[in-house]
């Protein structure tokens, strides 16, 4: 019962934190900020890695993790992939700007 | 506490604060592209402190490795091969993975229970039955938009009509009595549960019209974090309930964001039916009659004599793949000291921010990019507009006309300018399928074509009037 209290706490103290942090978002970055977010929930792979290690030997467990942390990597991994394409694009599209004009 | 633990803790705090400080530098132009790299370096951190400290046995290894190794090839791949215009699809599929992913951890975990003959704890049981339903919602509800988005699914005439509403509730009703039977113990239940709430997912997302879809997307990315959360309660991972609950209220507050960028009220966007939905009534005089159009010579004219040009770029533009040719138009122009800027609609391109990114990977100098607040008073004193493959986001009805569907959402008044060009393939309907008044302005002139060719045309003309030729 503690441990679950404690989670609460940590759960409303992360709600908290996640509105305080997205204040002022320049319309520009709602699409990568949008991505970026999207790559972060993506961590339930540590709940499928979780799952796994306290598997033991029991294929069917491990064969229904490994297909939740294929999924959830493939979530992280494309997620914050595509959007670093995106931002980079931002960055050099600013400086060649700069420098050709 | 053993040391692994301790480890294992110590990285999980560091790996938070990374995380956070990711989610807030993401939302400055200047940082983003660090703090992208920081949240995924926290996420790095926090596997190894999990494997060192749960110490799987050698047959986890492996099906680790192979889950790893497939989902992470596939989301690399396709992260490097999606187009940009198909972001926002992009967006709800890997969304949509999440999601899965916090299903199937959940039904995971709940067959183990049952496969060692124990009963886990109400709470947990009560967290499972949870993460069932968000996880299904979230991966129902993202495989449709995208399925939308990408033009593979339309919305069933039926699914406009109230009946719909009936049909949900009905499913919800399902999803609750399924989950509390689970909840309290029952076996026969679970499939049902994660049936239902599967078919709940569908049927929210289903109904809602293709110009709502980015708010959808922001939703369900506000649902995966949820989803996320609650697999941490199942499993007892702390990180996992920070890490869901950021991205949980942080999607909400980008919603509303989004919402208010389209005038829409969340309620509206979820339970309205799409927007231009056959609704009769208003749409007696939806066929043009006073069209004019011109030709490239002419618009190239009008281009040279003008000093102030304002470009809006719209979907149609990206799909054309003309922003190259436009950035060269536009540079011929600037050279002919025309001031040229690009007017952003909140929602143009296909969801909010799109279509920064897609003039960004056409070159076009980020401080030309305008605002549509800024934008709007500036059209009375602007010469030429060049609408390019923008439709609903140009439409005046949004103002004057209040039986329009589109009434209320925030329009780019180009109207206003002394010339409009609007570059279109044909007088078929925009995203919202609504007339626009705009093409029939006296003011305004129609160039028929691909916006890439007729962009090509222009800069055809322009070349031969010597624009820009020193």
């Amino acid at each position: 019962m503690d441990g679950f209290q404690e989670q609460l706490w940590v759960l409303l103290l992360g709600s908290l934190l996640g509105l305080e942090l997205i204040g002022k978002v320049p319309p520009t970055l709602h699409t990568p900020l949008m991505s970026g977010a999207n790559a972060i929930s993506g961590i339930t792979m540590l709940a499928a890695l979780t799952l796994m290690a306290r598997s033991g030997e029991n294929t069917l467990l491990l064969s229904l993790g490994s297909v939740a942390l294929g999924f959830a990597l493939f979530n992280v991994v494309g997620g914050f992939l595509v959007t670093d394409r995106m931002l980079t694009m931002f960055r050099s599209g600013r400086k060649r700007s700069g420098g050709s004009q | 506490m053993s040391s692994a633990e301790l480890f294992q803790g110590g990285l999980d705090l560091l790996a938070v604060a990374l995380l956070a400080l990711g989610i807030k530098g993401l939302s400055k132009i200047r940082s983003a592209r660090a703090a992208n790299q920081l949240a995924a370096s926290a996420m790095v951190l926090a596997v190894v402190g999990l494997l060192v400290n749960a110490q799987p046995a050698a047959v986890a290894w492996i099906w680790m490795a192979g889950g790893a190794a497939v989902g992470g090839v596939l989301g690399a791949v396709t992260a490097r091969l999606v187009p940009m215009t198909a972001m926002p699809e992009t967006v709800a599929l890997f969304n949509g993975c999440g999601g899965t992913s916090s299903l199937l951890v959940a039904l995971g975990v709940l067959l183990a229970a049952k496969g060692d003959g124990l009963t886990p704890n109400l709470l947990v049981l009560v967290s499972i039955g949870f993460s069932i339903v968000v996880g299904a919602i979230t991966c129902t509800g993202s495989m449709v938009a995208m399925g939308k988005l990408q033009g593979w699914l339309p919305t069933p005439g039926w699914m406009m009509s109230r009946w719909r509403h009936g049909c949900n509730i009905a499913l919800a009703t399902v999803v609750l009595l399924a989950a509390v039977l689970t909840v309290g113990g029952s076996s026969d239940a679970l499939w049902p549960l994660v049936a239902s709430a599967s078919l709940l997912g569908i049927g929210l997302t289903l109904p809602i019209g293709g110009a709502d879809m980015p708010v959808v997307i922001s939703l369900l990315n506000s649902y995966s974090g949820v989803a996320a959360a609650a697999a941490g309660f199942v499993v007892g991972q702390r990180l996992l309930i920070v890490a869901g609950a950021m991205v949980g209220a942080a999607g909400l507050i980008l919603t509303q964001v989004m919402c208010a960028g389209m005038n829409r009220s969340l309620p509206a966007v979820l339970f309205g039916g799409a927007l231009g939905a056959p609704s009769s009534g208003s749409k007696g005089s939806s066929e043009y009659t006073n069209i004019t159009s011109c030709s490239a010579e002419e618009c190239a004219l009008t281009l040279e004599a003008a000093e102030r040009v304002v470009v809006v770029p719209g979907y149609g533009l990206a799909v054309a793949q003309a922003q190259h040719t436009l950035r060269e138009v536009a540079r011929l122009l600037e050279k002919h000291r025309v001031t040229v800027t690009y007017a952003i609609h909140p929602v143009a391109g296909r969801m909010p921010g799109h279509m920064n990114v897609l003039l960004a990977e056409a070159d076009v100098p980020y401080e030309q990019l305008r605002e549509m607040d800024v934008i709007n008073p500036e059209f009375p004193a602007t010469d030429v507009v060049l609408v390019l493959g923008a439709n609903d986001v140009v439409n005046p009805q949004a103002k004057t006309d209040p039986d329009s569907p589109l009434y209320g959402m925030p329009v780019l008044d180009v109207q206003e300018a002394r010339t409009v060009f609007v570059v279109k393939r044909g007088m078929s309907a925009g995203y919202s399928g609504i007339k626009n008044d705009l093409f029939e302005r006296p003011n305004t002139s129609m160039l028929f074509g691909d916006a890439k060719q007729v962009l090509g045309n222009l800069l055809g003309e322009l070349k031969i009037l010597g624009v820009g030729q020193l």
